[in-house]
């Protein structure tokens, strides 16, 4: 467990912040200058702010009151950064192990083979970062970090500089990183599909202040406090894959509920996560009939919010969980939809992409 | 090497071994300095960088009577070390001393570059993996740098072998102790007739010169690929 309570004077802004991240994926979620890399660069003691604490598993890392600062290197925080940082002028294999000499002696190892096996990075040990993909690159930097010794992990936007087939690449390896190791993950980003895909629980900052925390589910099918805007507002349900059938769809059940989606890689029985954005998502007074969608959600209304826009986000509580759905306000008006009011949400599967559907071992506390 | 005198082969021999010394011993003193140069902020860090510089700008005849009165044998430094064995006045180790002093700043110039080339961000990469200060400076910067000592110390050399106004002041020209080269150039072309054994010595001067240069291109390039720098 990081507990982090920071107070920092930034151009512009104070950075007040207060918030915990448990054994699993923390995302600190938010816009550019929020505040975002000044928090971890804090936690990893690269930056020194004016006041607060940190302390990572009863360990203090820094508490202002009581003088005590540790310095970066004995803190025992591996950082995966955006860019990589891979030393030059070492091979990969060098690399990886660097932190290694340095870890603690009775320090929990993770096994260098297992590291190996799980980033797929065997056949590059002896190449040099220089002649490394962008992809390779993170991959062999979040087993340098993992192989530190670490008692957590930072990772500062590390896809952010990925194009996105790279982001394809490097995401599961992430995945297995949260089902894997049991570790604090604290791991910076903004964009809303990380957040579904990742985490177990998000920290919303906001103008250097944390705007709300939560699990993945609950910041994502909040459209109040989603940073980035209203396109990235989306529900995560949490579903099991029940079969593929021979059309190229596959067959998943929420809740009692069948949702039908183009063929997802992983086995029947698996859970998955599938992320559905408000804007792809229609409703409907009548169950419909004759309709090509082919996934269909009964649905009572929780509230419906609206801001000065034509736009409306609909809140709903189905069987499957909570799905939002972006409308216009005309609409609202001629469905006649209220708190209570009983409808349908209609989801299109082709609208759901495969980047949205994701494996679930330790989602969802 | 049957075509040097023995007097020739003294001054190339003596040159040599001043030279290594002198860009030898100062390496240490010159990554110190630039490395506080290129990272540390501290009061009277321009002191010190005009300090460094100082013997770039001065005339050499200059830097070399400074050093006659803070090493010769009357000062209390000179005395001082007398004691404990360290004579410089009028000794090979004066010349030594007098060249390093004149290489130091151009040591410094290509070191400090070097480290104001090295992204910090990696030294603070090797911090989260554990690495203290010292042993990020040793397992990080100095790889990363080692072009630039050795460039700043190939400088050096160069620049021993060819020092001559300071050293000629400071430990004089005395053959066998203190004629080094570019000093027995001199003394030659002095003589009647000497010409011809001060034109085997340029000679000697000019291989020493171009073979360095071939060196350092070679262990440079070496080096490059040696810390991926492709």
């Amino acid at each position: 467990m990081l507990e982090v309570d920071l107070v920092q004077q930034l151009p512009g802004f104070t950075l007040d912040v207060r918030f915990q991240a448990p054994t699993g994926v923390t995302v600190l979620f938010g816009g550019s200058g929020a505040g975002k890399t000044t928090v971890v660069n804090a936690v990893a003691g690269l930056h020194r702010p004016e006041s607060g604490r940190v302390a990572l598993h009863d360990r203090v890392l820094f508490d202002l009151e009581r003088g005590i600062w540790l310095p970066p290197h004995r803190r025992r925080i591996g950082y995966i950064f955006q860019e990589g940082r891979l030393f030059p002028h070492l091979n990969v294999r060098q690399n990886l192990l660097f932190g290694r000499w340095f870890a603690p002696k009775g320090a929990a190892r993770e096994d260098f083979d297992r590291i190996i096996a799980m980033l797929g990075i065997a056949p590059l040990l002896e190449r040099r970062p220089s002649g490394l993909s962008g992809g390779e690159k993170q991959r062999v930097a979040i087993g340098r970090a993992l192989l530190s010794a670490p008692d957590m992990i930072l990772a500062d936007e590390p896809l952010a500089a990925l194009d996105a087939a790279r982001k394809e690449e490097i995401m599961p390896y992430f995945e297995r990183l949260r089902d894997e190791v049991k570790i604090p993950v604290l791991y910076v980003s903004h964009s809303a599909a990380e957040v579904a895909r990742l985490a177990t629980s998000v920290v919303v900052l906001k103008d250097g202040r944390v705007q709300c925390q939560g699990s993945a589910a609950e910041v994502l099918g909040d459209a109040q406090v989603m940073p980035t805007g209203v396109r990235a507002a989306g529900a995560l349900l949490e579903a099991r894959l029940l079969r593929h059938h021979p059309d190229g769809l596959s067959e998943l059940s929420a809740g009692g509920i069948s949702l039908f989606l183009p063929q997802v890689p992983q086995a029947p029985g698996c859970l998955l996560r599938l992320r559905i954005l408000a804007q792809d998502v229609i409703l409907s007074r009548q169950k419909p009939e004759g309709l090509s969608a082919l996934n269909i959600l009964p649905a009572e209304v929780e509230n419906i919010r609206s801001g000065s826009g034509p736009g409306a986000m609909v809140s709903l509580k189905t069987d499957a969980g909570r799905v939002l759905a972006r409308i216009t306000r005309r609409s609202a008006k001629v469905l006649e939809l209220a708190p209570g009011s009983h409808c349908y949400a209609v989801v299109k599967s082709v609208a759901i992409a495969r980047s949205d559907v994701s494996s679930s071992a330790a989602a969802a506390p | 090497m049957s075509w040097l005198g023995p007097e020739e082969w003294q001054a190339v021999a003596l040159s040599l071994k001043v030279s290594i010394w002198a860009s030898l011993l100062t390496l240490p003193f010159g990554i110190f300095a630039a490395y506080a140069l290129a990272r540390w902020h501290f009061p009277g860090k321009h002191l010190l960088n005009g300090l460094v510089h100082l013997p770039l700008i001065l005339p050499p005849v200059v830097t070399g009577y400074l050093l006659l009165l803070i090493f010769g044998p009357q000062s209390a430094v000179g005395s001082a070390l007398q004691q404990i064995g360290i004579v410089f006045a009028f000794q090979w180790t004066g010349a030594a001393l007098a060249a390093a002093i004149m290489g130091f700043p151009l040591m410094v110039r290509a070191i400090r570059l070097s480290i104001e080339a090295v992204d910090p961000k990696l030294e603070e990469a090797a911090a989260t993996l554990g690495a203290s200060r010292f042993w990020v400076f040793v397992s990080v910067t100095l790889p990363l740098i080692l072009p630039g000592i050795l460039a700043g110390g190939i400088l050096a050399f160069a620049k021993a072998m060819g020092e001559f106004g300071a050293t000629i002041t400071f430990v004089s020209n005395i053959p066998g102790q203190t004629q080094t080269l570019p000093s027995a150039i001199y003394a030659f072309l002095q003589q009647p007739g000497g010409e011809s054994a001060a034109l085997r010595l340029v000679a000697v001067s000019v291989v020493v010169a171009m073979g360095t240069l071939v060196l350092s291109e070679v262990l440079a390039r070496r080096v490059s690929k040696r810390i991926g720098g492709a």
